[in-house]
């Protein structure tokens, strides 16, 4: 039997693929543009503006910047978030239910507000150098993901078999590494990757917490884009876009996207 | 190698709550001991307590002379069989039987043996380079026992260990643990809320209730002289009568129940307790027979029902509504006036509850 599909739905569809893979479509066109301006559709096809973007140093200097504070960001964020996404599967008894709203604060609070307090208390406050203010403003935002990623690899995660490593003889923290750690692989990978890319693709952090000679990517971005208009632009997005695609395309083929929305 | 288990004066709290009291238990050496209850009854907190998951408010725990009270549970030397088997996913079935020797720094040569060794006697030797997820669940809980097992240890503990499979392979299996324990002669704790499986493969069964023991006996004696009103009610007494020993008459004692009815119990069948006490059979122990006035409790036969050996009858007693059987060869009608004559084996005489 061939199930029918009203055609409304259909158009529906066709609809909201364009809204969402439109714009996306238009920057690439942009980026191939052989002009000096941003144009679309693009006037004769070149790939000068991508080798633009690496002899531009402030591109390749941010870019730099950028993919070390996600590594460093998410790392921290990991140190973090997995003991206190254990501590918070482990003892769910235990523990205030509130605690886990905590970690998801950074999510909730608007980020223009948290970038400007973060700014205030670490930059200011603190007096922390820009690139400490960065790795800890980076780790506090994508901490809500690796929590909850993690949290959710620990929730299906059956204790008792912590248990019976301690039972045969391992001491509790051997056990977490040998026992535990390896179970919630999958869920560290994803977490990580969840906060990787948010890390690299944020801008309203690291606007209030870039300073002189210290910028991320995203922010270097809207900087070139107040003093020039080429296409140099779009193909830095479609590079960052690319980067994003890569990623989940590695997530797709050794977990399954299911994993990140799960 | 195998060790006694002891445990006195247990109290244990979860908060304020309190899950155990003063619980004491010996377990001899060899001996495998059931723990048996409802949820909540405390069986699992025992387990747990000594596992070392769980400390004690107060009391100690001792395997032969080591003192375990306080000490951490990796360093207590237990084998532990899970209800979820609670199997390493990530490990081949070899590797999960040699963790607790790699734990110990067994290593090489001897530690392939010991391995190898304990999986065929789980007969699983085919199997030992596959992971936990592709195995069946009778063959994940053998998986289970030869790791507990392996590690050769004075004291085996299992909880709910074969809840988790279906019915035919739980009498398989409950088979194959007595087999390895007694083979090995391991002391073993065993926990469940089945009667039928702690039964056939315990030594002794401790019947639990509000975090204490009711009855700690060997299942013959468990099932043919309960302690107390509620161990009877556990293991299938599901006559109660309330009676009260009301004067001495010749070798009996005259019991009343209510409505007035009375009993003459002989002195040399039944010993009364209390001058309260209940009168508790199970429906064999009761013997439907036409009413002719001699000893029995006077009863209005209700419905009947084929139960192959016997009939079975809902009866109208003044003391309530009791099961009863009856010959095959002689069914009675419903409504007709009978006997009901305790066959004194089969009757206990328990204290009222206070």
């Amino acid at each position: 039997m061939k199930t029918r599909i009203h055609p409304v739905l259909i158009v529906l569809t066709v609809l909201t693929f364009l809204f969402l893979l439109g714009p996306l479509v238009v920057i690439i066109g942009s980026a191939l543009s052989d002009t000096t301006y941003l144009t679309f559709p693009p006037q004769g096809l070149t790939l000068h503006w991508f080798a633009n973007i690496f002899e531009i140093s402030a591109f390749t200097r941010t870019m730099g910047t950028s993919f070390m504070l996600a590594v460093a960001g998410t790392t921290l964020s990991m140190l973090i978030g997995i003991p206190a996404a254990y501590a918070m599967a482990r003892y769910r008894i235990e523990l205030p239910a509130f605690l886990g709203n905590v970690f998801v604060l950074p999510i909730l609070i608007p980020e223009i507000v948290l970038g400007f307090s973060l700014m205030k208390s670490l930059a200011s406050g603190f007096g922390l150098p820009i690139t400490l203010a960065l790795l800890v403003g980076h780790a506090l935002i994508v901490l809500p993901y690796t929590v909850r990623v993690v949290g959710a690899s620990l929730n299906s995660f059956d204790f008792s078999i912590e248990e019976a490593a301690v039972s045969l003889g391992c001491p509790r923290i051997k056990a977490f590494f040998t026992v535990v750690l390896p179970n919630i692989r999958a869920g560290i990978i994803a977490g990580f990757i969840l906060a990787f890319i948010t890390s690299l693709n944020d801008v309203s952090i690291s606007i209030f917490l870039t300073g002189p000679g210290v910028s991320t990517l995203p922010i270097q971005l809207l900087a070139h884009m107040e003093q020039f208009f080429d296409p140099t632009i779009a193909s830095v997005s479609v590079l960052l876009m690319g980067v994003t695609v890569a990623v989940m395309a590695v997530v797709e083929r050794t977990l399954g996207l299911t994993f990140l929305t799960k | 190698m195998t060790q006694s288990l002891t445990l006195e004066n247990i109290n244990a709290h979860y908060g304020t709550t309190q899950v155990l009291e003063d619980l004491s238990l010996h377990i001899a050496e060899g001996e495998l001991v059931s723990l048996l209850g409802s949820s909540g009854c405390g069986k699992t907190t025992t387990l747990r307590l000594v596992a070392g998951f769980l400390e004690p408010t107060s009391g100690s725990i001792k395997l032969g002379d080591r003192d375990l009270t306080r000490l951490p549970a990796h360093a207590r030397d237990i084998g532990l069989v899970f209800q979820t088997y609670a199997l390493f996913p990530h490990l081949t079935v070899r590797d999960n039987v040699g963790f607790g020797l790699k734990q110990r720094n067994i290593t090489g040569a001897e530690r392939k043996k010991r391995v190898d060794t304990m999986i065929e006697r789980v007969g699983l030797g085919e199997l030992a380079d596959r992971h936990p997820a592709n195995l069946s669940g009778g063959q994940r809980q053998r998986v289970a026992l030869a790791r507990a097992l392996v590690i050769d240890p004075p004291l085996l503990m299992f909880d709910e260990p074969l809840s988790n499979l279906d019915a035919k392979l739980r009498v398989d299996m409950r088979v194959e643990i007595r087999r390895l324990q007694q083979a090995n002669g391991t002391t073993a704790l065993y926990v469940t809320h089945d009667q039928e499986e702690a039964f056939s493969i315990s030594d002794r069964v401790a019947i639990m209730k509000g975090g204490k023991i009711m009855q700690l006996d060997t299942p013959e004696v468990l099932y043919s002289q309960p302690a107390n009103a509620f161990v009877a009610d556990f293991v299938g007494f599901d006559n109660m009568i309330e009676m009260e020993a009301v004067a001495e008459a010749g070798d009996a004692v005259r019991a009343q129940m209510a409505g007035g009815v009375q009993i003459d119990l002989p002195k040399s069948q039944f010993t009364i307790p209390s001058k309260k006490f209940l009168f508790a059979t199970r429906p064999e122990g009761l013997l439907v027979e036409p009413e002719t006035g001699g000893f029995g409790i006077p009863a209005k036969l209700g419905m009947r029902t084929y139960i192959g050996r016997a009939y079975q009858y809902h009866c109208d007693t003044a003391g309530g509504v009791v099961m009863a059987n009856g010959p095959q060869a002689t069914p009675f009608e419903s409504g007709s006036a009978a006997m009901l004559v305790p066959q004194p084996e089969q009757c206990c005489l328990l204290p009222t509850e206070s």
